[in-house]
């Protein structure tokens, strides 16, 4: 039985009512990598924060080696010997400064005297390098190095406070594979060392390489714990997604033409190419986890991203978009994911957010807006999209975060459209909100092909007609949503070999 | 709605508004031949020409972005003017055509310099500001421009300032009293309704104000955020150019002392604007108010016998009060809830 280096028991945090962590019991056991998986929102970034000592919890303990631990600041975090490594590079590294100050920079920060010794810093910064195998000169400005040399300075910072506790929030979303492998095998050392660490991750390569055990998160409690070897990769996929399923009847209308054809598709230098046809009258989903892809699809198809090779056509015609505002031009919409910082316009009432793509639409001679044609076509999207507010004059943030969403998906509503694209239409929203916005998408889909790209099965269940499954930046399967097969689904999100398949489906 | 929230609510939409009402009635008071006819124009001509500025300074404003250079291109264009006409011994109409070319010249580097070259706004602006600032003394090294002055190559100019060209800085129009308006007075009056009804009732306006509110998100909805941001800037641009021609009209010559006040005027004058009505944002009627407002404050403290070397300190005093109105108490500064 190995030793834990941290426990935590009962841990509770809410941001006012929204109740973020319940009860959230977690070991890490020294010497083992533990993997934390959950999709956005589930708490992980809030329960990492709590760890080291940039929040508090409003309940619950931590046991630090046994030891009552409660930082108040990220330095207590430090001092007490948990070291967290962020997703974003360049939060962890000064791009201004040399590697030496880098590497040394707590201690800079930290100690006392006016000036620097140059050489003496060096001498110890060199010593950390050596340390991760840190290849470069000493004197160099950090903002020269690579990507994933910038990590392994902030890695090797860390591992310069001898951490009983390494927190790595997916490190590996920005490296290419040898330089993910150069980690690896570093953090292979340092298990072998006895550092406990806490790997949160959604690539299912990287955790098959390293986990010793995996935890999933949903909803803001542990939905799933995998200790037993071989680990049930496709269980903690599912546990970490969840399956509710609500019981939506689909019935797959007739498919019409052809909308948009995608032939030997290529969305990054080494993914696979493929294709994918999308017919009018038809809801297909795509699923698939975070940094499979989805996103860069959606980006590819509304002319925000360009794909590395291949074709696309829209109604037989070529189709390439080079802003979003051409791709709406060849009657191509997308809602945008993460609303509050891609759709939203907070300074506008409910009626503008509404008509904000199709100003032309309200406005006449000397483009003058027409504020009742603004009216009548608002007061017609909030009765549609069941919008609950007082008038269409309320501001976008008076509310509540399903209201919002409709207007977000609603203003792609009110024209036809050729494709429809909902990029998680259904993030942080909740149940209700989320059935009336499929209902909506289902009921105005004549005519048109309409793509919805989801993280979570469920939501995929009970929208699409075809669901489609997206896995390193290439699509895996496609089959229409009639007696699905839940758990082979899951296995292809989360990229399981097909033996665990059959394994499984044996059991 | 409780009592005390909708005085509050009261205070923030008419606060400013109320607090100008008490100036005016203060002053009518306290000093004697404030409340008439011409004093009445002469606060309007006095913001005749910041108000136009402020007025181009709000469309930067609206789009997030901000304009710094706009006080260096009216006094480039106060000695564009003269130079054209006086060295050159070309037209008014010329004079005019270039200096506003040139405004919208600069503002089209300033909205490439910010959205090509992503430097930002105030960088941009600023380093336009000392460009602008030295280039316009270079041709004349470094001296006014009047007509009989000696050029940097010994021959005399003898170009004049045409008396169409004076104009615009000096005629006054009869109304009910004889020569009461100045000229300066109507396009400052024109120039605020058409930026008015372009930022709040033309869709170029709201697409603009939705940039400044969320870029990411307007330019997800297809609007084109760099084309309308360049454009920010050359309105920005160009209306700084026409404050700078009307100013040459008013000095006729062109002085190389003049306008130094004109950006720090401008700028407070759109930040003021804020507070007006509550709007918490940059909007041009608040702009025009704000610009009366200082004019009202200066005119008034003037006529009481406050000394000139007071009057920064005052503009100062209001914009700071007016910045806690509009960050403080409105809905821009409570959003992060």
């Amino acid at each position: 039985m190995t030793q834990n280096a941290l426990e935590i028991r009962n841990m509770n945090k809410a941001f006012g009512a929204n109740s973020v962590l319940r009860g959230i019991d977690l070991d890490l056991p020294a010497g083992q990598i533990t993997v934390l998986m959950g999709a956005n929102g589930a708490g992980k970034s809030t329960l990492v924060k709590i760890m080291c000592g940039v929040q508090a919890a409003d309940r619950g303990s931590m046991l630090l080696d046994g030891q009552a631990y409660a930082p108040d600041t990220p330095h207590a975090a430090l001092r007490a010997g948990i070291v967290t490594v962020h997703q974003s590079i360049n939060d962890g590294v000064v791009t201004d400064l040399d590697v030496a100050s880098n590497l040394m920079l707590d201690r800079i920060a930290a100690g006392s005297g006016l000036f620097l010794r140059g050489a003496k810093l060096r001498a110890e910064a060199r010593e950390i390098a050596k340390a991760v195998g840190l290849v470069a000169t000493m004197t160099q400005p950090v903002a020269l190095l690579s990507l994933a040399d910038r990590q392994l300075v902030a890695i090797a910072r860390a591992l310069s406070h001898d951490p009983k506790i390494l927190i790595l929030d997916e490190p590996t979303s920005s490296l290419s594979d040898a330089e993910a492998q150069r980690l690896f095998t570093l953090l292979e050392g340092l298990r072998a060392k006895g550092v406990a660490i806490l790997y949160i991750s959604h690539r299912m390569s990287d955790i098959r390489r390293l986990a010793d055990s995996i935890l999933c998160m949903r909803d803001g409690v542990i939905s799933g714990s995998f200790t037993q070897v071989p680990l049930d990769y496709s269980g903690a996929v599912r546990a970490m997604l969840g399956h509710e399923m609500t019981e939506v009847d689909i019935t797959i209308p007739a498919r019409g033409a052809p909308v948009l054809e995608l032939s030997d598709l290529r969305l990054r230098a080494q993914s696979r190419p493929f294709d994918l046809t999308l017919h009018a009258n038809e809801v297909v989903a795509v699923v698939g986890l975070v940094g499979s892809g989805k996103a860069q699809l959606a980006n590819t198809l509304y002319g925000v991203a360009r794909p590395v090779s291949g074709t696309m056509r829209l109604d037989g015609q070529s189709y390439t978009p080079k802003s979003p505002a051409q791709a709406i031009a060849s009657k191509v919409f997308m809602a945008a994911r993460d609303r509050r910082s891609n759709a939203v316009i907070p300074d506008f009432d409910i009626g503008r957010n509404f008509t904000l793509p199709f100003t032309r639409r309200h406005s006449g001679f000397a483009d003058l807006i027409s504020r009742k044609s603004e009216k009548t076509l608002a007061a017609r999207m909030i009765s549609e999209m069941g919008v609950k507010c007082q008038s269409h004059t309320d501001p976008i943030l008076s509310l509540s975060g399903g209201n919002q969403q409709k207007v977000m998906v609603g203003r792609w509503m009110a024209e036809e459209a050729r494709l429809l694209i909902l990029d998680e239409p259904f993030q942080g929203v909740d149940i209700q909100a989320r059935r009336d916005i499929g209902a909506r998408i289902r009921a105005q889909s004549a005519g048109r092909a309409t793509l919805v790209l989801v993280t979570e099965l469920d939501e995929a269940l009970e929208v699409a007609d075809r669901i489609v499954v997206i896995c390193e930046g290439s699509l895996k399967s496609d089959r229409p949503n009639r007696e699905i097969d839940v758990a082979s689904i899951m296995a292809e999100v989360a990229d399981s070999p097909t033996e665990a398949v059959i394994e499984r489906q044996g059991a | 709605m409780s009592v005390q929230t909708r005085l509050i609510d009261l205070a923030i939409r008419f606060g400013f508004l109320l607090l100008m009402a008490g100036l005016l009635v203060f002053f009518s008071i306290s000093a004697p031949g404030f409340l008439s006819p011409h004093s009445a124009v002469f606060v309007f001509q006095s913001v005749a020409i910041t108000g136009i500025l402020a007025l181009g300074v709000t469309a930067t404003l609206v789009v997030g972005g901000f304009d710094l250079s706009i006080g260096a291109v009216a006094t480039s264009a106060l000695m564009l003017s003269a130079y054209v006409m006086v060295v050159w011994e070309l037209s008014a109409g010329v004079a005019i055509a270039l200096c506003l070319l040139m405004g919208a010249g600069v503002g089209l580097v300033n909205g490439l310099l910010i959205v090509k070259a992503r430097v930002p706004d105030l960088l941009a602006t600023l380093g336009m500001m000392f460009l602008l600032i030295g280039l316009q003394r270079i041709p004349t090294e470094g001296r006014s421009i009047s007509t009989g002055m000696t050029l940097p190559d010994g021959t005399v100019a003898r170009g004049t300032f045409s008396e169409l060209f004076l104009m615009l800085g000096r005629h006054r129009i009869d109304f009910f009293i004889e020569r009461l308006i100045p000229l300066s007075v109507i396009f400052l009056l024109v120039v605020a309704l058409l930026v008015w009804v372009f930022l709040e009732f033309t869709r170029h306006g709201r697409l603009m104000y939705a940039i400044g509110s969320n870029a990411q998100a307007a330019q997800l909805a297809g609007v084109k955020v760099e084309r309308y941001k360049i454009a920010a800037y050359m309105i920005s641009g160009t209306l700084a150019s026409f404050g700078g021609v009307l100013l040459a009209a008013r000095l006729g010559r062109g002085d190389v002392a003049s306008g130094t006040n004109l950006l720090l005027d401008a700028v407070a004058a759109a930040l003021i604007g804020f507070a007006v009505l509550g709007a918490g944002k940059p909007n041009a009627f608040g702009t025009a108010i704000g610009a009366l407002f200082v004019g009202v404050l200066l005119q008034g403290m003037t006529m009481m016998n406050a000394p000139y070397y007071t009057q920064d300190f005052i503009k100062g005093a209001v914009l700071v009060v007016a910045l806690v109105f509009t960050f403080a108490f409105t809905a821009r500064g409570s959003r992060g809830a």
